[in-house]
């Protein structure tokens, strides 16, 4: 690991909001090239980026629609930038085709995605977190990607680093999975020093050009990188290809490519996995939540302790790849899950197939717009110790 | 036969048995071989294509810029030219449909060191990709840009696209193709573009040589090069292989440079016009960007010419 390039690092006690922390993550990160298309709520990310980038040395760029946008970070990418795009719900169904490219061409970049209620234009204003499954399973073909979501704007800034420095340990998309409420919520936000930050270096490989294949794994299934302009000659492309970058369209390619794409991502799940909890080894009903709707689950928490409830409360930080091992092992003493989530039912669907019924999974649905009261949370709670 | 660089090209595809088994395997003398990933032949184009042709004037193109190899990627998005990029040894990139022209956005503004060739197709670039063209050509990121244009989606079997002329029968159009098509050079010259030529696979010499012209121009390129289609567009509307398609553009072309480009239009048997229609200067996006930058922000400023993370 390295330090934080301190250009980038605005160190200090800060009152932000979350696109504005999560902006300000990015640049910490490494960030030098971001390319957006405007959409509420998630344009004051690339407002900031523009606004800053110029005085620590790099480009912003307006593209022309999040087709374009979320393509031009990946030809950033391989001319060696740390590349990010950022957008909302109707952005973020454009991109798919590019999170797919990122995925199969094992492009380092991290898709900020600020929810917004959906389906098409839906509530461009209002908060939702209906994108979970979109995120995980939106392109097409069989991949994986790394999704985390943010609860405060500080966690905005936080995970924003840790986005960019997966993708570039796994070489993957990374998505940061904030929404509305999160993205437009000002709160302290305390940005280190550059020394205390610390960042994941690009896996660029030593090999000399001729010695070099760019899509030879290492032992942790990731293959080296190189950077257009360097002498390596090397060819990307999206179609299955072998080692050496070259098209290759057999069976055995295929399931070479696309199963390594897979392993590569499931074989780190369990240290992938990243999420707070409370009170779950003698719970009898767990609250999962994520996001936003954590902080009203927190309070339909107390509110159910005071009435002599044995609850816990998990908060998952890492949500893609689901972390499937630790439902499953607190299914084994807890009685329910209740999984209040501002969709109609997504991530719940998740719980409850880890649970793999050992415990009872009580979705909490809300179709986007606001967030839950904590009645409703409380309500469920109570339903399933009847 | 070693092709020589200044001498005239042979007209038309030579029959191969005419080709002496020792002159095959003098290949490596070829001064295009150098260009090529010859591991990777044969390539996937049929007989009588003229993407190929295109090929070998852009490898003819760089050996005369003088450029640094190491320094010039190309990227290319799907399609039959799409697969241009695989081919060439160079830095490559074989995007997504309609999508190389902000993928090499991207790579141009992160490293502006870099020639960036974009190669493709024309239903890539003006169908599902127009959106992008007119945008790059509006900035004037400086980006080389060679579309091969055969009228039709070649690689999922000569379906019509935005450049088929009115009344030719592609495998969507059974009964004549009753649209429009694009204009492109015009279009390109309304967008912006600085450098606006036409040729076709029966104008190597010239077609090199515009080349060689938009690696030495800064700014938004374009070259639009005709190349035919025997196995769909020609066999469709009976205009036979590809000599005939030489014969063809041979007898059909007239060479008329800085014509107006909203006269280049395309028919389907009507003449082609040739040449180069625009050659100006306009101030470049990067360039743009920094002097607003720069007059703005002054000493905060921070310029940074390769945007490379450690």
């Amino acid at each position: 690991m390295l330090h934080a390039d301190p250009k980038g690092v605005l160190t200090g006690v800060h009152f932000l909001d979350g696109d504005h922390a999560a902006c300000e993550g990015a640049l910490a990160a490494g960030a030098r090239f971001a390319a957006g298309y405007p959409i509420t709520p998630s344009t004051e990310v690339v407002e900031r980026f523009a606004a800053r980038i110029p005085t620590v040395g790099g480009v912003f760029i307006q593209m022309e629609d999040e087709l374009a946008a979320s393509i031009a970070i990946a030809g950033a990418v391989w001319a060696g930038a740390k590349a990010f795009t950022v957008t909302s719900g109707p952005g973020f169904s454009l991109m798919m085709e590019h999170i797919g490219f990122a995925a199969m061409t094992e492009t380092p970049c991290v898709f900020i995605n600020v929810q917004r209620g959906g389906p098409s234009t839906g509530l461009p204003t209002l908060p939702a977190q209906a994108d979970m499954m979109q995120a995980r399973w939106g392109s097409h073909g069989d991949y994986e990607i790394i999704a985390l979501c943010p609860n405060s704007p500080q966690e905005c800034f936080d995970l924003a680093i840790r986005a960019f420095n997966l993708a570039e340990q796994y070489r993957v998309p990374v998505m940061l999975m904030m929404d509305e409420c999160v993205g437009h919520m000002t709160e302290k936000v305390v940005i280190p020093p550059a020394e205390q930050i610390e960042i994941y270096p690009r896996r660029h490989t030593r090999r000399p050009p001729g010695q070099y294949q760019p899509f030879a794994p290492a032992e942790d299934l990731v293959p080296e990188m190189a950077h257009a302009g360097e002498g390596y000659r090397f060819h990307v492309t999206g179609l299955t290809h072998d080692e050496r970058g070259y098209p290759s369209m057999t069976v055995a390619a295929q399931d070479r490519l696309v199963g390594r794409l897979k392993r590569k991502i499931t074989q780190a799940a369990d240290r992938l996995a990243c999420y707070q909890e409370e009170g779950v080894e003698d719970a009898q009903v767990i609250v999962v939540s994520y996001g936003i709707t954590s902080r009203v689950a927190q309070r339909a928490v107390e509110l159910a302790r005071a009435r002599g409830a044995k609850v816990g409360r998990l908060r998952l930080i890492t949500v893609w790849p689901f972390p499937e091992a630790h439902i499953r092992a607190l299914a084994r003493t807890a009685k329910a899950f209740v999984v209040p989530e501002l969709n109609l039912g997504q991530i719940s669907l998740e719980v409850e197939r880890a649970a793999a019924g050992q415990a009872r999974t009580l979705q909490v649905p809300h179709a986007g717009g606001g967030v839950h009261r904590p009645e409703q949370i409380l309500d469920a709670i109570m339903e399933v110790l009847k | 036969m070693k092709a020589e660089a200044g001498q005239p090209a042979e007209l038309g595809p030579r029959p191969e048995a005419e080709i002496p088994a020792e002159e095959c395997e003098s290949a490596p003398d070829n001064p295009v071989e150098q260009f090529l990933r010859t591991d990777r032949m044969p390539h996937i184009w049929c007989p009588g294509c003229g993407i190929g042709t295109t090929v070998n004037s852009f490898a003819r193109a760089l050996l005369e810029s003088g450029l640094n190899l190491d320094q010039v990627a190309i990227v290319s998005g799907i399609g039959c030219t799409g697969r241009v990029a695989g081919y060439v040894r160079l830095d490559s990139f074989h995007t997504t449909h309609g999508r190389a022209i902000p993928f090499a956005t991207g790579l141009k503004l992160a490293n502006p060191n870099l020639t960036v060739v974009v190669y493709s197709g024309d239903g890539d670039l003006f169908a599902i990709g127009g959106n992008h063209i007119i945008h790059a050509a509006r900035r004037n990121l400086d980006l080389k840009v060679i579309c091969v244009n055969n009228f039709v989606y070649g690689m999922t079997g000569g379906q019509g696209a935005p450049t088929t002329p009115v009344s030719a029968i592609t495998s969507t159009t059974p009964y004549g193709c009753s649209e429009p098509p694009f204009n492109l050079p015009a279009l390109m010259d309304a967008a912006g573009a600085v450098y606006v030529a036409r040729w076709t696979t029966f104008h190597v010499r010239q077609l090199t040589r515009a080349m060689v012209d938009i690696f030495r121009k800064k700014g938004f390129c374009f070259i639009e090069v005709l190349s035919p289609c025997p196995t769909l567009y020609q066999r469709k509307n009976r205009m036979g292989d590809g000599l005939d398609a030489m014969k063809f553009y041979k007898q059909k072309s007239k060479i008329r440079h800085g014509a107006p480009t909203g006269e280049v239009g395309l028919t389907k048997e009507g003449d082609i016009i040739v040449g180069k229609f625009v050659d100006r200067d306009r101030p470049e996006f990067l360039d743009l960007m920094r002097r607003q930058l720069a007059g703005q922000l002054g000493e905060r400023y921070v310029e940074v010419e390769h945007l490379v993370c450690n």
